[in-house]
This record gives structure tokens, C-alpha cells and sequence, in this order.
């Protein structure tokens, strides 16, 4: 079999010689699915909606010429469609779910039926103000417990993801400098970083510097303070750092930063190892975004929508985008327009069409009223117990980069354990599957060669934890000791066995094309 | 709590809470193995000093299901839900009905608690789901190529901006004044740091001449049709003029449903298109989460923002997909991504794509032409009031109406008597005198006959 310089196959390998091919193609509950395009016939549709009689007389002459190109299915045919195809998945509800750096905690129910009820889900952004206070109040309730929760005097609301956050941050900052009369271009990030670190600096406008880890794999503080000078606007810091450390320095970088006449953003992806416990305000953040999505388990959804807030400063408050929810002592009010804008609010601008994430506010709401702020502090300290507890477990087989511990709520590890085993890191997490577990974060953070970051978070129970370590233990022995049988080619036992991720690559099929309709003809 | 004044919990009383699952008994077994005698130890490198107690937190404490559940209903209950009264809002949000099935499928435990598909071999459902997504974003507009999703039709309009200076390596964008006044400030966020954002002027019910203002540093025109008042904009004239001078057609659609009546931007020379989904499964959710569309041209393929899901083979030889070409993002490519973007709308592409696949051609179709049917007729009977004109001779599903007075004072009115009758210009243009008595009125398939005449009724009261 060609392999590619990551261990991953790029041409086709064989199936398990021992297992009797089905005459359906499908196994037992795993089906094959095929794409909804090659099901469905012509006039069929799974929603009874009445012919009507209308003119094309206000159409402006550009009435649509053709067809759309859509198939027509019954509702139980897009129903058994959809329930196959999630069949597929791994989900945290069936699983553990150790990825590094991504928070997948339980997703409570209860979020659900609250973010449908109809004054949170049915509203509209724009009908008039006295007929959403309802909403209104729920988006003001949470910006209480994120305030209060992070030691911040102000939130803004409408960042829509993470990524999206770090945006508004730098955003803000950059008007803060712009009121003081300072143009300054540079930004600084460590390696550790996440990539929408650097990538957001660059889209608001600032150059990147970047800031190398320590041996023990902290941010060089060193570096970071020689670094500092007249055109640095600001660092990007995640605390705790992606190794799953707190950074030990971080109030004398935060004093530096400020000295410096820089803002200090924190990402706050790593919020749930610390909430109810530490205040970012009190370290000396400026701006940091949190991911409704990780800390306050609004429900990940193969990857969106998220929400990324972002708790500023007193130095920052009033240049925090619009809109505005105030409360004027009968009533709440949105303000829409910058001229509008009271307490001196100086508003940079806007992020986003409408007020924001409000189906990921009311979850993440009702997340925060369920736990309370004991119930949050217990999380994180659950989390970072966990997180400890697989370190401790596994740091004598597997390779921990940086030693006894203790870590935050993510335990970092190294390929270093595998080395002259033949067994690849890619390898070793394919045949997590096998054993009914979705991979931890490899290759993440970029400062550890191979890494793999594990964050279980507080939702496992000790007897899962057990049962995880254990299998992690024997694959680990297994590989040290040449048993590489299990990781050969793994996954064998998932929906598909490893994919061709180059040809994809090389020759992108984005979308699907009917046979007939040959290639040249687009 | 008793010890709510020590960082440390009060050994008495232990903590319960039905989401965490470790015992007491379990928790002091794991410190046991870690080797610490308090988690306050693996807190070691938190500076004592930045450690709160509980008491810090003026907020409640942990709470049962039904006591959570009393407190959001009756605030909730503060809200006029849509779906309780006659309403007409849209503007860039439209209340469609949602086939039950959807919101059913999207609650399955695959779909809403996966993470991205980063592994395939067990992400197929929420792969290959993108895959049907994309497909039927390039068929909708008409484009060749379509992404997994942005965020939003905003953030997506801001992202076509962006991705036209990059591929013209001009600053300039051109936006219409028929373009969503939030939109047009999300593009002004963000692409006036990369270069420069011109404003047409606003022509309520009129074109306004935005081919005389592209020139040769022009990147991009944006136009959005239906336009914010609700006038179908003719594409192709402006397509043609902005490709003579090297500069690229940005199409918006607030309003997805309008491409089951109206031909395509694809088919009218659009380069990229940016579009909101939500009117598709989605829901109006106070204006948030939505789904960003965004497709384009095969050529730009290289320079579009967001994940791609592409189809390929598994070592067995099976038809798989993978997310593809993420050298263009930031986790590979930091500071020199095409886009900072990291999530996209994943649970929102899913219900946009059960919602129709369940309408199918035919039910698509039927759901445009009733609702321009709806539409049409009440435009008719407002119009026939006294004093009310119809400013766009043109529309889909939504249409401007001037009145003989303030239309935001008229809104008001008619909220009081339980109709919301649609969404004031002057609360997207405040500075905008020549706005301030145009009101813009959308018209769904969830009006019915009763709703309408409700409207047309208290309209008369309001402006006589």
C-alpha cells in the first residue's frame, strides 16, 4: 500500500479478507447512503404546499428560465435519508469525546426546549423593541453571569463564533488606539497559538510577530517583554495556554503589556478550566472571547453555529461594537446607531447583520441558571481533576512533553513513545476508533512534535475514565511491544476506512453533477 | 454554603449537580492516583492572589430542571412570538414554515453533539450532508462551486468583499444602496481595512446608476436582489459593465426562496454570491444563529473562505468525503489564510438542506409562487388605501409602501393592537429624511387571509 509521509494510505487497500460480503452492501445498522440527489423522482415532494395562480408581472422580466435541478422525495424517503446518514456520526452522546482544545462536555436537553421557546426563538430582530423584551432580558441576564463570571465591567454580544470574537477584540483595540491618537501595526502571538490567532490579526489589519514557547511549555515571557515596544498594539494570549498549562506569569506579562501602553486579548477557548475559580479581569485581560460552544456547552452541530462574546475592559468598554442593550429603568433598549449611543460610548462599527448568536444566548443561559456559579466552579474543577487523573494514568506508557503535571483541563502528550515502533501518530488515533472512541486533537498544539492533546472535561464519569485509560494503556503497550497488528490500515470497524485525502485534494469534487451532464459542458 | 468564603469547598457538604457525574468518592480515588491531596494542588500555577472564593459571584447558585424551566418561560413569555399575531417583518428575516421533521432530524444526537468532521471515518452523516449542502447552494444560485457555510449573509457579504480585493488586488468596493444597511456596515467593518468602501445612494423603488462609479481600482460591486425594499434588481447589465473594467459582481440574497421565481445571479453574471439561509429551515431566531451561502465561479475556487467538502475514496474503494483544500485556513495557514474563519454554521446547513430536500423542485417552486401570489395581492389592497403608495413596482415576497406619515409611529400604533405590520425603513436608515414614511411589509406563506385583512384594516385606521 503507497503511504503518504503522514502514514495515511493514498491509494486503495483491501478489506478485511474474513468478513462475507453482504448482498445489500449495507451491515447490520450501518447503511450505505446514497446522496439525495440519486434518490427522488420528478413532481414528488415532501411538503403539501397548493398550486397557485400568479402573474409575472412584477417580476421585473427576470422570471426564473429553467429548472433548479432539486430531487423530489416523500417526507418518510428525507426522513430514513437523514436518520441513515446520522447513523454515521460519532457523537459526544454516545461517546467520550477527548478533543483537545474543543470542550465537547454533555449538551443538557433541557437547553434545547429552552432555546424553542417561542419568545427567545420565534422573534424577529427587527419588530419593534416593546415586543421583544423577553429576549431582550435573556440576552442581559447572560451578559450578567459572563461579566460577573470573568470580572469584566462589559460584554459584547455579537460576535458569532469564536474566530469571529478575536476579531471584534482586536477590532475594539484598534479603535482604542485610534482614540488616543496611536497608530500601531504589530500584533504579538506565541507559536502555541491557534491558528485563528494570527489569521484574525491579519484580517484586522496588524502584522504578526511571533512569540516562541519555553522548554516547559509556557510563552516565553522573556521574549514576549523584549518584544514589546511602541508599535506593538497587542498580544493574543490563551490562558490556560493549548499545552494545557496556566501561564504562571501571566499578571507580570499583563502589567508589561500595559506598561507598554499595549492591550492584552486573551483567548478564552481554555475558559472552562478556570470559570467560577479565576477571573480573567483580575489577571489583567483586556478582551477576551469566550465560546458559548465549549465552556457553556451550547451544542457543537458538526462544527457550528458557535458564539463568541467578548468581555472587555473598563480601558475597552466604550469602544465595543453596535448594537447596545441598555436598560432605561422601565424597559430594555437596543441601540442600533452610533449617534444614538449613550455613557460615551464610542462604538466602532458592527460585526454583524442583528444582534448576534440569540438561539446559542438562551442555551447557554439556561446552561449557567441550571449550574449556578458553584455548579461552574465544580465543572472546571471536575475538568482539570480529569484531565490529571488520564496524565497521571498514562504519563509512564505514553509521552508527556512536559513532564508530572499538573495540567489544566487538557493533558498533552507526545509521539515520542511511539518512536521506532513503525505505529504513526495518525495511526495510533485511527485505531481509537476501532475501540469506539473519537481521536484526541493530534498534531495540536504545533510546539510538540505529534502531539495529542486529551481534554475528557467534567462529563465522564470515573468508570468511563477507567475504561478509556485502560484501552489507551493497551494500545500503547501493544505498540512498544511490536504488536502493530490493530494499527495497521485502522479504523476497520467505522463507515469507511481511511480516506483519500489527497486525491480530494488534487481534483476537488465540490458538489454533486448529474452522469449525463458531462464536466465540460459547466 | 457555609464555606462559600474559602476557595476551598466546605468538606461537609459535597456538591451535586445532575450534569457531573464524579462522586465524592471518585474524585478523592483520582487525587489519590494523581498524587495531590486537594484539587486546590493542581491549581498550583494559578497566582494565589487571582483565586476568588464563591462568595465573589453575586450570581445564583445551582438549580433544578423545573425551577430553570419556570424562569425562562416567563420571561420568554415577555416576547410577542412571531407565529402569535399578524406579522409582516422581514428586511433580511423571514418567518417560513418549518416542516416538523426538521427540527427533529437536527435534534438526533449525531448531528447536534459531533464536533467538525476532522475524522471522516466516523463524521460520513455530517459530511456528506455538507456535500448535499453545497450542491444545492451552486444549484439555488446558479454558481459552480459552493462552500460549507459562513456564519451569516452579513459575514458572507463581508467575505466576498474581501475575497474580491484579494483576487483583483484592488481596494475599492462599490456597494449599492439597495444593499442591507447592516450588511453594508459589516462590509465597512471589515473590508474598509483592507481598502475602501463606497456607498451608492439610497433609491428607495429605483436602481440607482452604480455602474458610472466603477473605475479601474474598483474590486467589486455589490447589489443585492431582491434589494432591501424589496425591488428585483436587474444583474446582468451590471455584470457585464464591472467585468469590462476588470472589477467583479458580487451578488446578495437575503431572501433564498426569491431563486424559485427569480433567474439566478449565476445565471445573470454574478462572480460570487453571498446569501442568507435562513429563511430555509432555520428559523428567525431573533437574528441569530443563521446560515452564510456563499458560492462562486470554479476559477476563484483558491481564494474562497471557509471549509470545503469534497468527495473521494476510502481504501476500500467507497465513496467517502473529507473536508479538502484547508490550506487555504488558518489552522494550516495562520497569517496567510484566506480567512480567519474557523466554525462555520454546521446544524443550521443541515436544517437548510432536510428543508429542502423535503420542498424537492416541485414544492420549492410552488413555496415561491405563493408566496409572490400572497404578496402581490395584499401589495394590491394596501395600495388601495388612501394615501398609501406601492414604491416598488417590482418584488418578490416584499415590497415598500410610503405613508402619508411617520412609518415608525404607524408601527408602533399597529404593535399595540397585536399587528406587527412590518419593518420601518427609518430603523435601518435613521439619517435618511427621504426614508422615514417608508414602510417595508413581507408577505410569507404563514400570513393567512385573516392576518391580511387585519393588516389592511388597522392600515386604514392608522392613516386616516
Amino acid at each position: 500500500m503507497t503511504m503518504n509521509n503522514q502514514g495515511r494510505a493514498t491509494s486503495a487497500g483491501s478489506v478485511n479478507e474474513n468478513e462475507m460480503p453482504t448482498i445489500s452492501g449495507d451491515r447490520g445498522l450501518q447503511h450505505e447512503v446514497s446522496l439525495i440527489f440519486e434518490l427522488g423522482r420528478l413532481g414528488m415532494t415532501g411538503v403539501d404546499i397548493p398550486e397557485v395562480q400568479m402573474s409575472d408581472a412584477r417580476l421585473g422580466g427576470l422570471r426564473r428560465k429553467g429548472p433548479v435541478g432539486l430531487p423530489g422525495l416523500s417526507e418518510p424517503e428525507v426522513i430514513r435519508h437523514y436518520v441513515r446518514l446520522s447513523q454515521l456520526n460519532y457523537s459526544i452522546d454516545a461517546g467520550l469525546y477527548p478533543l483537545g482544545s474543543c470542550t465537547m462536555k454533555h449538551n443538557p436537553r433541557l437547553n434545547e426546549k429552552m432555546a424553542r421557546l417561542p419568545g427567545f426563538a420565534d422573534v424577529h430582530p427587527l419588530q419593534p423593541q416593546q415586543t421583544v423584551q423577553g429576549a431582550f432580558e435573556a440576552v442581559s441576564e447572560l451578559m450578567k453571569w459572563l461579566t460577573t463570571l470573568t470580572g469584566m465591567p462589559a460584554v459584547a454580544m455579537s460576535p458569532k463564533a469564536g474566530a469571529h470574537g478575536e476579531l471584534c477584540g482586536l477590532l475594539t483595540i484598534r479603535a482604542a488606539l485610534e482614540a488616543r491618537g496611536e497608530k500601531r501595526h504589530k500584533v504579538l502571538v506565541p507559536s502555541s497559538a491557534h491558528g485563528t490567532n494570527p489569521a484574525t490579526a491579519a484580517v484586522a489589519g496588524f502584522t504578526v510577530q511571533e512569540i516562541p514557547a519555553t522548554e516547559d511549555g509556557h510563552v516565553d515571557a522573556d521574549a514576549m517583554e523584549a518584544a514589546l515596544g511602541p508599535d506593538v498594539a497587542a498580544i493574543m494570549l490563551t490562558n490556560p495556554n493549548t499545552c494545557g498549562l496556566f501561564e504562571p506569569r501571566i499578571k507580570e506579562m499583563a502589567d508589561a503589556v500595559h506598561k507598554a501602553g499595549a492591550y492584552f486579548y486573551c483567548d478564552g477557548a481554555n475558559f472552562n478550566a478556570i470559570a467560577g475559580r479565576v477571573r480573567p479581569g483580575d489577571l489583567g485581560v483586556d478582551a477576551m472571547h469566550i465560546n458559548l460552544h465549549k465552556t457553556f456547552s451550547t451544542p457543537h452541530g458538526g462544527g457550528g453555529p458557535g458564539a463568541g462574546p467578548v468581555v472587555l475592559s473598563e480601558r475597552l468598554a466604550a469602544y465595543a461594537p453596535l448594537p447596545l442593550l441598555v436598560h432605561d429603568g422601565n424597559e430594555f433598549r437596543m441601540i442600533e446607531h452610533a449617534d444614538e449611543a449613550t455613557d460615551g460610548a464610542k462604538p466602532f462599527g458592527r460585526m454583524c447583520a442583528f444582534h448576534g448568536q440569540m438561539g446559542m444566548f438562551s442555551r447557554a443561559l439556561t446552561y449557567m441558571m441550571s449550574h449556578g456559579a458553584d455548579g461552574i466552579r465544580q465543572a472546571s474543577e471536575d475538568a482539570v481533576l480529569s484531565a490529571n487523573y488520564i496524565l497521571a494514568s498514562l504519563k509512564d506508557v505514553m509521552s508527556a512533553p512536559f513532564g508530572e503535571g499538573p495540567c489544566m483541563h487538557e493533558a498533552l502528550f507526545d509521539d515520542s513513545f511511539l518512536e521506532g515502533t513503525g505505529v504513526t501518530t495518525l495511526d495510533f488515533a485511527k485505531a481509537m476508533i476501532d475501540e469506539g472512541y473519537h481521536p484526541m486533537t493530534m498534531y495540536f498544539p504545533l510546539v510538540v512534535h505529534g502531539a495529542m492533546l486529551i481534554e475528557p472535561t467534567e462529563s465522564e464519569s470515573k468508570e468511563s475514565l477507567d475504561r478509556f485509560i485502560h484501552v489507551l494503556r493497551t494500545m500503547a503497550l501493544e505498540a512498544k511491544a511490536g504488536q502493530t497488528a490493530r494499527f495497521d490500515g485502522a479504523p476497520r470497524l467505522a463507515p469507511r476506512r481511511r480516506l483519500d485525502e489527497t486525491a480530494a485534494a488534487r481534483k476537488p469534487i465540490l458538489r454533486w453533477k448529474p452522469k449525463a451532464l458531462p464536466e465540460a459542458a459547466e | 454554603m457555609g464555606g462559600r468564603d474559602k476557595p476551598d469547598h466546605d468538606e461537609e457538604k459535597e456538591f451535586e449537580m445532575r450534569y457531573l457525574p464524579l462522586t465524592p468518592d471518585d474524585r478523592t480515588a483520582m487525587l489519590n492516583r494523581i498524587g495531590v491531596d486537594s484539587v486546590d494542588a493542581l491549581f498550583r500555577d494559578v497566582p494565589k492572589s487571582a483565586v476568588v472564593a464563591r462568595s465573589a459571584f453575586d450570581l445564583p447558585d445551582t438549580q433544578g430542571e423545573l425551577a430553570v424551566e419556570r424562569q425562562l418561560v416567563k420571561m420568554a413569555a415577555k416576547s410577542k412570538a412571531a407565529g402569535s399575531l399578524p406579522f409582516f417583518c422581514g428586511a433580511g428575516a423571514y418567518k417560513h414554515h418549518v416542516p416538523s421533521a426538521v427540527d427533529h432530524l437536527i435534534q438526533r444526537s449525531e448531528f447536534l453533539t459531533s464536533y467538525t468532521p476532522y475524522q471522516p471515518e466516523i463524521a460520513q452523516g455530517t459530511l456528506q450532508y455538507l456535500f448535499e449542502f453545497q450542491t444545492q447552494v451552486a444549484l439555488l444560485t446558479g454558481m459552480e462551486v459552493a462552500n460549507a457555510s459562513l456564519y451569516d449573509g452579513s459575514t458572507a457579504t463581508a467575505e466576498g468583499v474581501l475575497m474580491a480585493q484579494r483576487i483583483t488586488k484592488r481596494p475599492k468596493a462599490i456597494l449599492s444602496g439597495g444593499l442591507h444597511p447592516h450588511y453594508a456596515e459589516t462590509v465597512e467593518t471589515v473590508a474598509g481595512l483592507s481598502g475602501t468602501v463606497t456607498r451608492a445612494p439610497v433609491t428607495p423603488g429605483k436602481a440607482e446608476d452604480i455602474i458610472a462609479l466603477i473605475d479601474d481600482q474598483t474590486a467589486c460591486v455589490v447589489v443585492q436582489s431582491p434589494d432591501v425594499f424589496g425591488l428585483i434588481r436587474n444583474l446582468k447589465p451590471i455584470a457585464d459593465a464591472a467585468h469590462a473594467r476588470g472589477a467583479l459582481l458580487i451578488a446578495v440574497v437575503t431572501e433564498i426562496v426569491s431563486l424559485g421565481l427569480i433567474e439566478p445571479p449565476g445565471a445573470q453574471g454574478a462572480d460570487i454570491v453571498a446569501a442568507e439561509g435562513q429563511s430555509l429551515g432555520v428559523g428567525l431566531n431573533f437574528g441569530g444563529p443563521y446560515v452564510g451561502l456563499f458560492a462562486t465561479r470554479e476559477k476563484f475556487l483558491r481564494n474562497m473562505p471557509g471549509r470545503l467538502c469534497g468527495e473521494t475514496t476510502d481504501a476500500a474503494g467507497k465513496r467517502g468525503f473529507v473536508l479538502t483544500l484547508s490550506t487555504r485556513e488558518q489552522h494550516i495557514r495562520r497569517e496567510k489564510a484566506t480567512s480567519n474563519i474557523c466554525t462555520n454554521s454546521g446544524l443550521c446547513c443541515l436544517a437548510f438542506t432536510i428543508h429542502l430536500s423535503l420542498l424537492g423542485e416541485e414544492g420549492f417552486l410552488r413555496l415561491a409562487r405563493a408566496n409572490h401570489a400572497r404578496a402581490s395581492a395584499l401589495a394590491d389592497r394596501l395600495a388601495n388605501i388612501k394615501g398609501v403608495e406601492l414604491v416598488t413596482a417590482s418584488f418578490f415576497n416584499e415590497f415598500t409602501l410610503r405613508l402619508p406619515k411617520t412609518a415608525a409611529s404607524v408601527v408602533d400604533e399597529l404593535a399595540e393592537k397585536g399587528i406587527i405590520a412590518g419593518v420601518p425603513a427609518s430603523r435601518l436608515l435613521p439619517h435618511d429624511k427621504d426614508v422615514r414614511d417608508l414602510l417595508i411589509v413581507a408577505v410569507t406563506e404563514t400570513n393567512t387571509d385573516e392576518d391580511c385583512d387585519a393588516l389592511v384594516h388597522a392600515l386604514s385606521g392608522a392613516v386616516a
